[in-house]
């Protein structure tokens, strides 16, 4: 897999046992990390949105923070699903919808894959992590469709297993990693994309 | 700082931006093909624009389009959407409904009470403009905080809509008593000084708005993308609707919203919008920078 994996656009999708796998994994990554990072961590509207940013903020070395509608995707760069919308790429910026729920979650993993996988196509680089439902399996079918690859969290590490059970169940995962070992392979997958 | 909108690589420590060139296939461009031929069939034949909505959304909306009408393609659904307009009737609805909640975003219901309701109770007689209400939820969620405040009979709200289902909907007030309990708690947050059950009756699994709500309240058909000004404004709310338009389009918009609002007037748009890199940007001054709160000082 890595001697064809040259991805731009790194997309995550977590839900519960998120905030920890994603300190994890973002705490791994190099200062000169090169590709913008997408995440989409299933999370309530109750406005205690800024602290999931601070929180990761302080275990990140790159600059974290929620995207806005049609902010452009900058590389070396952790963008965070806000709060009852759904994050797309559009181009090269970022859109925001308003969209109804899908699998009771605004926003969707599978949301923002898909929408990757339109504008990136063979250079996306899913990643799935912990989390309590199927969301992000169809996406990465999607992503693996476009000719892009796809990461899962060994389930056995996970908190939550199901979600990355469910994607590697479709067949599309290219590699399962343990969680200390996530950050270490984007860091080689970010490199060989520059 | 995290929540502030910041477009630029500012670190000025000459870290690579990534050009974030896409890298579309052979099949991304035929679908990309298809979908402007189908904007461009439906503005030709209903006179409806969608030639200027935001890709990635619109792209998503009309496949969503495809798989409910059994079309096996974008051209597929075009055949259908030009012979066949109740299909167009149900496309327009899919491209138009915002889904929406009463006091969405508590934090910016209770940004207007403390900033922006003081200010506009020094005048005699209060303009609202609500463009884009799609089914109404942000203007009930207005006129219960504006007889909150006791500012309800100074105030003309005027909320608009291009979709007429949708602002049918609007005028009718009727919820979904389910839902009721989710808007119960967004009410309470958004700083709601009574009991949300105040403002509706419950019947038969339905909630019916109390109709003293809809008193100054004038709904109308206008069409941000072809309409102009109506009327100068005191405070006009355009929230999570340029989200779903392109930069040409957003701009228009910007003008048209600058043109309405009076001087000392404010603008409020959605959360997660800016007015980064919008024509009027230098003419707002923040008035709750986070919550998209802005004032026009002259």
């Amino acid at each position: 897999m890595t001697h064809d994996l040259s991805p731009r656009l790194i997309v995550v999708g977590t839900s519960m046992g998120g905030l920890h796998a994603l300190s994890v994994i973002l705490g791994q990554l190099g200062a000169d990390f090169a590709l913008p990072i997408a995440v989409v961590q299933h999370r309530g509207t109750d406005g205690e949105s800024a602290m999931l940013t601070s929180l990761l903020q302080l275990r990140c070395a790159l600059p974290v923070s929620e995207a806005n509608d049609k902010e452009p995707l900058v590389g070396g760069h952790v963008y965070l699903a806000p709060p009852d919308y759904h994050l797309l790429v559009d181009g090269g910026r970022f859109a925001l919808s308003t969209e109804a729920r899908v699998q009771h979650a605004r926003p969707s993993i599978d949301v923002l894959f898909e929408s990757a996988a339109d504008v990136y196509a063979a250079r996306t680089l899913g990643v799935v992590l912990t989390g309590a439902n199927a969301d992000g399996a169809a996406g990465s079918i999607r992503i693996k469709r476009r000719g892009g690859h796809v990461v899962a969290q060994d389930p056995a590490t996970a908190e939550a297993p199901a979600m990355p059970a469910a994607a590697i169940g479709t067949g599309a995962v290219d590699r399962v990693l343990p969680l200390d070992e996530i950050g270490g392979f984007l860091n080689v997958a970010a490199f060989s994309g520059r | 700082m995290a929540d502030q909108p910041s477009f630029a690589d500012d670190s000025g420590e000459g870290r690579q931006v990534v050009p974030a060139e896409p890298r579309p296939g052979h099949d991304e461009d035929l679908e990309e093909l298809e979908l402007g031929l189908l904007t461009d069939a439906v503005y030709r034949r209903y006179g409806l624009d969608f030639r200027n909505y935001a890709r990635a959304s619109l792209r998503r909306r009309v496949r969503l389009a495809v798989a409910d009408e059994g079309a096996r393609t974008v051209s597929g659904l075009t055949e259908k959407l030009l012979h066949d307009p109740p299909a167009m009737e149900r496309l327009l609805l899919r491209l138009s409904i915002n889904v929406t909640s009463l006091f969405r975003d508590p934090g910016f219901w209770q940004s207007l009470r403390k900033n922006v309701i003081p200010h506009l109770r020094s005048n005699p007689f209060v303009r609202i403009w609500h463009a884009g209400c799609s089914t109404g939820e942000e203007v009930y969620s207005m006129a219960i905080l504006l007889q909150e405040e006791g500012l309800y009979d100074r105030c003309r709200i005027y909320a608009t809509d291009f979709n007429e289902v949708a602002l049918q909907r609007a005028r009718d007030g009727i919820v979904n008593v389910d839902q009721m309990q989710d808007y119960s708690t967004n009410y309470l947050r958004g700083g709601g000084l009574g009991s949300l059950s105040d403002y509706y009756t419950a019947n038969y699994g339905h909630a019916i708005f109390r109709s003293s709500l809809k008193k100054n309240v004038i709904f109308s058909q206008h069409n941000l993308v072809t309409d102009g000004s109506f009327n100068e404004f005191n405070l006009i709310l355009c929230r999570n609707v340029m989200i779903y338009f392109n930069d040409a389009l957003q701009s228009r918009v910007h003008n048209l919203l600058h043109a309405s609002l009076r001087r000392y007037g404010y603008l409020a748009l959605g959360r997660k919008e800016s007015l980064r890199g919008t024509p009027h940007e230098a003419d707002y001054d923040p008035v709750d920078e986070g919550e998209r709160i802005f004032k026009r000082p002259r």
